[in-house]
């Protein structure tokens, strides 16, 4: 069953329940990584804390799609049907690109198959003026967001054009190195705070990205400043080989918010009505001058890093039937299904007009085709340089007598 | 006009710039309450107030990082670096983000911030403090790498960089913050970035320089005069990215010959880059091999060491009779 109350995760990896202890009520499970042997010495800390403990695990959809009745949020129907068919076209889509990178028609690429509900149930609590700022793995924020799937292809298909951010969206486009998005977030959040604003930026980075320098000193700025930020871990257990347990000796990554100051949750990234609950109370708060939360959203990458990488070699399959089962999708389908707010029919027909607006993109992505070489030196500057124009008309030269093709 | 030194130069710009316009934040370690560590930003905290000249938590990659996040929001960061030694820290932020938001977003993003960092040798500090990496930003597309050299021009070009659209590195040369005067007018004045300034007018020799070695350069070209009747025409670089090859182009057109000095390491340093552009565009011109009197490719010394390994106006001067023998 669902629970809002004590620090978890699904199988005990990080800790299990029976040995959870609150202050220093359990010196053996608070000391279990060391040598407790200590010859009757004092060892320093005499005091220990056990930071997961304090936190909440917040779940409201288990795996097996029984509801906490207590907590669910009890959504309207347009907003439970707006969760569900941006999973379902984020998943569709996924499925698309690793088919047309397998094809030669875009180029590597990050799926995000198992990650879905961290999408969706964090986009819907943003509104049209308030920033997200991606990592590498949130086309199901981008999609909510307004940005073209012909741009998300475009991306991995090696075309600058992916990054028109669309009118009217306030979001960054992908960012590349790992972490470095976060201080982002953060600046953004503050400006919003400089400027009197009542919105909030949310952004997103992963496990792995909690290691990054980078991450802790925008968690830093983010508690000192008190700025109206979320910042979204998407756990989902691999840096590419590594697992969860490489990337901190700690038992959460939501307690890495704790150490700034920040108020910090883990919920369960799989149930879409736990990531959006404690998402909107977080951006409640923020707005209302409350300050920036870590939100650590707990799901599993249930492919491979980039179409790149063989996951094979670091990890078992038992592991990865495990968490095909906590599907994001299967139990919040049953969800609305147990609800009748889904059928037979209207699933055909949600996943009928999802695999359209997949279609469209993709043929708007190949359509897209004849652009410009030459404005990889446009936008460099405000003012071209002279070098620059000389080296532009040199590039000119090159293609004029080389007559270079454009794409792949 | 009003007399000032270099620091007083650079406050009265950043006075201007956070009066001028509401969107412009100074930010960094100690820049508020301790009014900078070379007192850059003396009496800014107390005029305009905790939210517009803050005090950051020292974390070089968290001040840049923050501030692309700014800028993005449309505010104008001008950040401090402690020393420019210290901002490598940050360099991830700056050749991935900084430099990049304009180009990745074609144009919809930009990046109006600058980041002021002193550099170079000649305070008796420890390590990490004393060196001359402005090829590393210039090196970096996206990126003006602009070098003041005296209060007049530091306090132009500051405020030109803020005023600008897109992201500056800014040098301040801290041998000079306190090393001179000089009169600085006092309506805001400006000096078009990219641009060299021909410090010295002459005829036979042409040295390029910028920032602190500015002041050996002319003083070795004062002695030329004196000493060997050699009329040294001067140009100091300001911006060293974009680099102002019209200027020196011409310039050396018309003396044949060259010495670049600066602080910075030989290899793939500012001077191997001025060289190769006079190579280019005016090779007929050239009447002797052109000589880079720079910083050499060790690391630089601890201070009692740094007067000897700096180049000073003898090391200068010799450099240009050899030029001029050839």
């Amino acid at each position: 069953m669902g629970s809002r109350s004590g620090s978890v995760d699904p199988d005990g990896w990080f800790f299990s329940q029976a040995n959870m202890v609150f202050g220093t009520g359990d010196p053996d499970g608070c000391r279990r990584r060391l040598s407790t042997d200590t010859g009757g010495l004092s060892v320093v800390p005499r005091k220990k804390i056990k930071v997961a403990d304090k936190l909440e695990y917040l779940q409201i959809l288990d795996e097996k799609a029984r509801v906490d009745e207590t907590l669910d949020p009890k959504l309207d129907g347009d907003t439970l049907l707006g969760f569900l068919k941006l999973m379902l076209t984020t998943r569709l889509l996924d499925e698309r690109m690793l088919a047309m990178q397998r094809q030669g028609r875009i180029g590597t690429y990050a799926p995000i198959r198992g990650q879905e509900a961290v999408q969706a149930g964090t986009a819907f609590c943003a509104r049209r003026s308030d920033w997200m700022i991606q990592s590498f793995r949130e086309p199901g924020v981008c999609i909510h967001r307004g940005w073209p799937i012909r741009a998300i292809l475009q991306l991995w298909g090696g075309y600058e054009e992916a990054n028109d951010v669309p009118e009217g969206v306030n979001d960054t486009p992908l960012a590349v190195p790992v972490g470095s998005q976060v201080p982002h977030t953060m600046g953004i959040a503050w400006g919003m705070k400089m400027k009197g604003k009542d919105d909030v930026a949310i952004g997103y980075v992963g496990d792995g990205g909690t290691s990054e320098g980078d991450f802790h000193e925008a968690l830093t700025f983010a508690g000192v400043f008190g700025v109206p930020a979320i910042c979204v871990v998407t756990n989902n257990q691999w840096a590419i080989s590594q697992p969860r347990s490489r990337q901190v000796n700690a038992e959460t990554l939501a307690q890495k918010g704790a150490g700034y100051g920040m108020d910090a949750i883990q919920v369960d990234g799989n149930d879409v009505l736990a990531v959006y609950v404690a998402t909107s109370e977080a951006v409640a708060k923020a707005r209302a001058g409350g300050g920036p939360t870590l939100i650590e959203a707990v799901t599993y990458r249930l492919a491979m890093h980039t179409t790149a990488d063989d996951p094979k070699k670091y990890r078992s399959e038992d592991e990865v039937k495990k968490w095909e089962k906590r599907d994001p999708l299967i139990r919040f389908e049953k969800y609305l299904r147990d609800r009748d707010m889904l059928d037979d029919a209207m699933h055909e027909q949600i996943v009928s007009d999802c695999k359209a607006a997949v279609k469209v993109g993709v043929e708007e992505y190949e359509a897209a085709r004849d652009v410009d070489p030459r404005d990889c030196f446009k936008y460099m500057y405000e003012d071209m340089p002279a070098e620059l124009v000389t080296q532009l008309a040199e590039f000119d030269e090159a293609l004029r007598t080389e007559g270079v093709t454009i794409g792949h | 006009m009003a007399q000032l030194n270099m620091v007083k130069a650079l406050n009265l710009a950043l006075r201007e710039a956070l009066a001028e316009d509401n969107d412009v934040v100074v930010m960094g370690q100690d820049v508020g309450q301790d009014e900078g560590v070379f007192r850059v930003t003396e009496k800014l905290l107390a005029e305009f107030g905790r939210e517009r000249v803050i005090d950051t938590p020292l974390a070089e990659a968290g001040i840049v990082g923050t501030a692309v996040g700014l800028a993005l929001y449309g505010m104008k960061p001008v950040c401090e670096m402690q020393f420019s030694g210290f901002a490598y820290q940050a360099y991830h932020q700056i050749e991935g983000h900084v430099a990049r938001y304009r180009n990745r977003t074609r144009g919809r993003y930009t990046m109006p911030m600058v980041v002021r960092m002193p550099f170079g040798g000649g305070i008796r500090a420890l390590e990490h403090h004393s060196e001359s990496q402005e090829a590393i930003y210039a090196h970096t597309p996206g990126l003006q790498m602009v070098i003041c050299s005296a209060p007049r021009n530091a306090r132009a070009l500051l405020l030109a960089s803020i005023r600008h659209p897109d992201p500056v590195i800014f040098f301040e040369p801290k041998a000079v913050y306190r090393a001179f005067k000089e009169e600085v007018p006092d309506e805001p004045e400006t000096m078009e970035l990219g641009k060299a300034h021909v410090a010295r007018v002459g005829k036979d020799i042409t040295l390029v320089s910028f920032g602190a070695m500015m002041r050996a350069t002319l003083e070795a070209a004062d002695d030329l005069s004196d000493e060997d009747n050699i009329e040294a025409e001067v140009i100091d670089l300001l911006t060293v990215s974009p680099l102002d090859t019209e200027t020196i182009a011409n310039s050396v057109s018309k003396t044949g010959r060259c010495v670049v000095v600066h602080e910075g390491h030989r290899t793939c340093g500012i001077g191997a880059e001025v060289v190769a552009r006079l190579v280019e565009s005016c090779f007929y011109h050239l009447e002797a091999p052109i000589r880079r009197l720079t910083g050499y490719d060790v690391h630089f010394p601890y201070f009692a060491r740094e007067q000897a390994f700096l180049p000073g106006a003898d090391r200068i001067k010799r450099a240009v009779r050899e030029t001029l023998v050839c």
